[in-house]
């Protein structure tokens, strides 16, 4: 922030860096040839909804684009108890289109809210992966840094830091990885974790 | 192209950094106005004085504030809502995260404070944390956050350096004179320097205080703005506006008298002005936050194209 910002007390709302989004479909390979984790199948956006229709109908808007493509993923919107909304996209593990094609869902929603202003709002996305053993953890980007990282509940309010730290250093030379290990927001309750 | 709900405020803008120019010349007319009548040396001192309590106090904040309010620092195991409230609006603004605080005390509040965006300490009182609904206690830290983010500590502590060294100089006057003011008497049947200096510093500081309320007033308005556009949901923080205003009439004066000095950089003033109240008045009306909050909603709500 700069001295003019500080003097004048106006930040203007930080925007959603959208582009690194498109690295996980590798990443996800790396992931299932180095540590045998492999993509659920979903993959969701989290974002605040903000107050009145613009919103409403902006978020119709995704639903029914999402929902209208020839190989349509299945959608649906949850709430969760910190007020912010996730939209959910599932493809079958053996869909063709894969993690590919779940990042173009997801950055469908992106862009669409990104345009119609909505884009500060952007909190992070997630792609979900698991092992046979099922050990579960979740590839999480921060959209206003720009930045990846690990997230790995193991119970109620537990996290699996060594498994984290595992895919952290897995992925490393691919994503950028938010280097701030306080910077790795637990996401309790996530859907598809 | 993207657009933007983003609606700046200019006039906001022009009227905070008037005041601020102001309460820059301000200081320069004590440090002038005093190597005028007492000799140039003593003008710049007392200026460094200024400054230096001013920058001892910016420095120490948090503990101050911290202690003055009877607040400790939780941790997320013994606050983990609010730690979770706190880490998700820090991951939207991309802001280091605070430190945590709690005040054991029935006046419902919360305030900023810390030197910078790094070691800031957001706190709340258990009165605030009883009083609201979580969604208007994430408009509140919002609005908190922002005053981190403005870095407002450091601000109004810069900009009340001149009232610093008037308050100082009129403590000193009041008794005749320091030992330095009385070395001229000889300036020919004028009024003596320890006079003049007096009259110099009470106008000083009379000015800096009332344009120090117009600024605090303004960085109100600006964290209201900023904490509305960051939650997404101005008529969450307006409604916990109303609430802890009433909330804070509400409440016995002997209860706010324990929590003044603190008052400056709270959510809303826990003192009830009651003179010149329009003047004086650390906090901008609730009608005037209202309107304003009210105005980013309909920005926000505006269905698209």
């Amino acid at each position: 922030m700069g001295l003019w910002e500080t003097i004048t007390g106006r930040t203007r709302p930080k925007r959603a860096n959208l582009d690194s989004l498109f690295l996980v479909p590798s990443a996800a390979i790396t992931l299932e040839t180095a540590a045998g984790l492999t993509p659920t199948g979903d993959g969701s956006v989290c974002y605040r909804a903000a107050t009145g229709a613009g919103f409403h109908q902006t978020q119709d808007e995704i639903v029914s684009l999402l929902r209208s493509a020839a190989n349509a993923p299945d959608v649906q919107t949850t709430a969760d108890e910190f007020g912010f909304t996730w939209l959910q996209v599932h493809r079958e593990p053996d869909d063709p289109e894969g993690v590919a094609g779940l990042c173009t869902d997801l950055h469908a929603v992106n862009t669409t809210l990104e345009s119609e202003g909505f884009g500060p709002g952007l909190l992070c996305s997630l792609v979900p992966f698991s092992d046979p053993s099922g050990r579960r953890v979740g590839l999480v980007y921060l959209y206003k840094k720009g930045t990846f990282y690990p997230f790995a509940p193991s119970g109620p309010k537990r996290r699996d830091n060594l498994l984290e730290l595992q895919v952290r250093d897995t992925l490393k030379a691919e994503l950028p990885i938010e280097p701030e290990l306080s910077g790795w927001l637990a996401l309790w309750g996530a859907p598809g974790l | 192209m993207a657009r933007s709900r983003f609606v700046g405020d200019a006039g906001l803008t022009v009227r905070m950094t008037s005041v601020m120019f102001l309460l820059g010349a301000l200081f320069v007319a004590l440090v002038v106005g005093l190597a005028y009548a007492a000799g140039g040396g003593l003008g710049i001192l007392i200026g460094l004085v200024g400054i230096g309590v001013a920058v001892y106090q910016w420095a120490n904040s948090d503990k101050v504030a911290m202690r003055a309010m009877r607040a400790r620092e939780v941790t997320p195991e013994q606050a983990p809502e609010l730690h979770g409230m706190i880490d998700r609006l820090c991951a939207l603004a991309d802001m280091p995260k605070p430190r945590v605080g709690i005040a054991d005390t029935p006046v419902p509040n919360a305030f900023a404070t810390g030197r910078s965006p790094d070691r800031a300490v957001v706190c709340v009182t258990t009165g605030i944390l009883g009083m609201l609904t979580a969604e208007e206690l994430e408009g509140v830290l919002a609005h908190e956050l922002s005053h981190v983010a403005h870095r407002d500590v450091l601000v109004m502590t810069v900009a009340s350096s001149a009232g610093i060294a008037a308050g100082m100089l009129t403590q000193g006057a009041r008794f005749g004179g320091l030992g330095f003011f009385g070395g001229r008497r000889d300036n020919n049947g004028g009024l003596p320097v320890w006079l003049v200096v007096l009259l110099v510093s009470l106008a000083v500081y009379a000015v800096s205080f009332v344009l120090l309320r117009l600024l605090s007033r303004y960085r109100e308005l600006a964290a209201d703005r900023a904490g509305a556009y960051l939650t997404m949901r101005p008529a969450a923080l307006a409604s916990a506006l109303q609430k802890i205003t009433g909330g804070i009439n509400q409440i016995p004066q002997r209860d706010l008298r324990q929590v003044g000095a603190a008052s400056a950089l709270c959510i809303a003033p826990a003192i009830g002005g009651v003179s010149l109240k329009t003047l004086t008045s650390t906090h901008p009306s609730l009608e005037q936050r209202l309107e304003q909050l009210a105005r980013i909603q309909a920005e926000l709500s505006r269905p698209s194209a």
